[in-house]
């Protein structure tokens, strides 16, 4: 049997036995829906729908209905596709990195991290998709025969490497997080009472007996599948990146581009799911599995990774001054963006990313439940001005003055964003009500080794 | 003689595998074990052999990086190299460093769903299939040792559950074949 250092704290709370996890997992999903649940859902519902009329309006009149000009041909689209990107990456980091570190803190938040990834991808999916302007030609990003010849797709192309990489991601990811949730489908499927539930869920579980060889080959495929995921995540960003690290634009046109993403993207996806774990725990009553320590080891991540962002944007700070190429004066990260008519975004960047994450390096504050949370919202706030002023104020000062021009959003692109984060919650609200949240047959499996009751001697070992 | 299964439910793995093995060196060969969660060590008890899904993997990911490479060489190089920006398709050693990110994530991508359905389909776990584990129970809190009377001619029914009366057992079911 495993076994864990006395002095390491438990990472399950209080006296539990192996039946009690299935009933503290299912007991959301068995129960009535709260009131509160009604309340968010029907909330971020509404405001999916008005997220689906935009794009729906975007569609047939075209993108003209941004608020793009002839300078700035980019903004808030691809904006918001690198931000959920980034968000998409703790739970795939979570699950296959932490599992090939051997972190077992990583069950109580494995589950809704990768469903939290799922979706942002999705929600990452739709910019790329609206921002060709006809949908309807999307699949022309394929290396599909056509009747032009036939003209393929151009394969140096970075723009072409990521849809190759966002679509491996999430179709790796998808299986990935539903080949976890197969067991657990078998436990809902033995476990709930109502006829329709047990329906669903025996279709839900495909089958799934438990036997010696079938867990056997669970554990090969889930320990191949982190060792193909792990690679995967640091691709994905890194290809994200060479969007803009490819290009000849002042600003984006930079070797640091690839580590300084991926670094940043699992800063913001650690920080989402710090925001919705904080609301789901509570809302759950999972505080015997997700506790002070897991919040602390999610914050450590948040502490590196922000550490690693900070010095990049100080070393993309640096090295254009010290370039002196005058085109670099107006990058995201100079003084002319400091002090330009942009100021607001820098600093709100500053304040967002360096400032307010600093505070985690007091112990207090990162065991802290309530700051935790809402420094996790700042930094989503942060990383999303992180992409705007890369996007936006690389380009805003053009070669030539005469194209030096600001942003203005028009509704349609503040509805298309705010509507994906309609959509990307109420997604996340019928799989916090309908699917275990916990991965808890692999809770059960530390149970023993890192439950509460059964760490140091305060019962025999014999006893459960 | 009639064949008979026997089921000892057990409430925890450490018993059930300190059981199973009191069971196989007194000759009685188990024929599965049911658990909500991997048991750790009870392969080699039971006398599984090691999975092949690894080697799965690796065949599929060579399948895939062959197949992108022949892929980009095809579609950039052969069938219509194309000027972009200066920089010619025109052999493909010279251009192959830029399709590195596509040939990995069609490695990765085959990888991937070759070994899960070969996963799926060799656990005989796919869309619309019953359940087939003997108790309920389980994929919640116990842990289940299959035991048939056909696979043991040596020993008897009676033999098996005195000998599993010996061990931590917490119930034993017993049941006619096929029943």
């Amino acid at each position: 049997m495993h076994q864990e250092a006395a002095i390491r704290p438990p990472l399950i709370l209080g006296h539990r036995t192996y039946g009690d996890i299935t009933t503290d997992v299912t007991a959301p999903i068995e129960n009535k829906a709260s009131r509160t649940w009604y309340v968010l859902t029907t909330l971020a519902a509404i405001i999916a729908l008005y997220g689906v009329a935009c794009i729906t309006y975007l569609i047939s009149k075209g993108i003209g209905t941004w608020g793009l000009n002839k300078t700035i041909n980019w903004a808030w689209d691809i904006t918001n596709f690198v931000w959920w990107v980034g968000i998409g990456h703790a739970g795939t980091l979570i699950s296959a990195v932490l599992l090939l570190f051997r972190q077992k803190w990583r069950m109580a938040v494995n589950r809704s991290a990768e469903a939290m990834t799922i979706f942002a991808v999705m929600m990452a999916a739709v910019f790329p998709m609206i921002h060709m302007g006809r949908i309807w030609l999307a699949y022309f990003v394929f290396p599909l025969p056509n009747q032009f010849g036939s003209l393929w797709v151009n394969f140096n192309s970075a723009l072409l490497w990521d849809v190759f990489a966002i679509s491996t991601y999430f179709s790796v990811s998808v299986v990935y997080w539903y080949i976890g949730l197969i067991p657990d489908f078998a436990t809902l499927r033995d476990h709930v009472k109502l006829k329709w539930q047990k329906t669903m869920y025996s279709v839900l579980s495909f089958g799934w007996t438990g036997n010696a060889k079938a867990w056997q080959r669970f554990e090969e495929v889930s320990l191949v599948l982190a060792g193909l995921a792990t690679p995967l995540v640091f691709s994905v960003h890194s290809v994200v990146s060479m969007d803009f690290a490819t290009s000849l634009v002042p600003g984006w046109h930079s070797t640091i581009y690839p580590p300084y993403f991926v670094a940043g993207a699992i800063f913001s996806g650690f920080a989402m799911v710090q925001t919705l774990l904080g609301i789901m725990r509570k809302a759950f009553n999972l505080e015997a599995y997700v506790t002070r320590k897991h919040v602390e080891y999610m914050n450590i991540v948040i502490i590196v990774t922000g550490g690693i962002v900070a010095v990049a944007y100080a070393t993309e700070f640096f090295m254009g001054w010290y370039s002196g190429v005058e085109y670099e004066y107006y990058t995201y990260m100079s003084v002319g963006a400091a002090t330009g008519q942009y100021w607001w975004a820098f600093w709100a960047l500053m304040l967002c990313n360096i400032l307010i994450p600093a505070t985690l390096w007091f112990k207090k504050v990162r065991t802290s439940f309530f700051w935790s949370w809402v420094i996790s919202i700042f930094i989503n706030v942060g990383m999303w001005f992180e992409r705007f002023d890369i996007i936006v104020l690389c380009l805003h000062r053009d070669y030539m003055p005469s194209g030096w021009t600001m942003f203005y959003p028009s509704w349609v692109d503040v509805g298309t964003f705010v509507g994906t984060i309609g959509i990307f919650f109420t997604l996340y609200l019928l799989f916090a009500r309908y699917f275990p949240v916990l991965a808890l047959n692999e809770l059960k499996s530390i149970l023993k080794s890192s439950g509460e009751s059964y760490k140091g001697d305060v019962l025999p070992k014999s006893q459960h | 003689m009639a064949n008979k299964v026997i089921y000892a439910v057990y409430e925890d793995p450490e018993l059930l595998k300190s059981a199973a093995r009191k069971l196989v060196t007194a000759g009685v060969q188990v024929r599965d074990v049911f658990s909500p969660f991997p048991i750790h060590g009870i392969d080699p008890i039971i006398g599984l052999k090691r999975t092949r899904m690894g080697i799965v993997s690796f065949m599929f990911g060579i399948f895939g990086l062959s197949l992108a490479l022949l892929g980009t060489w095809w579609m950039a190089i052969y069938d219509w190299p194309m000027n972009i920006g200066g920089k010619p398709n025109q052999f493909f050693y010279q251009n192959v460093a830029a399709f590195v990110p596509v040939l990995f994530e069609f490695t990765v991508l085959c990888a991937a769903h070759g070994m899960a359905i070969t996963y799926l389909i060799r656990n005989k776990t796919l869309p619309g299939m019953p359940a087939r584990n003997p108790d309920p129970r389980s994929t919640n809190d116990k842990f289940i040792i299959e035991l048939r009377t056909a696979d043991n001619h040596a020993h008897t029914a009676e033999g098996i559950t005195g000998m599993l009366r010996e061990t931590d057992v917490f119930e034993i079911n017993e049941r006619q074949f096929g029943a």
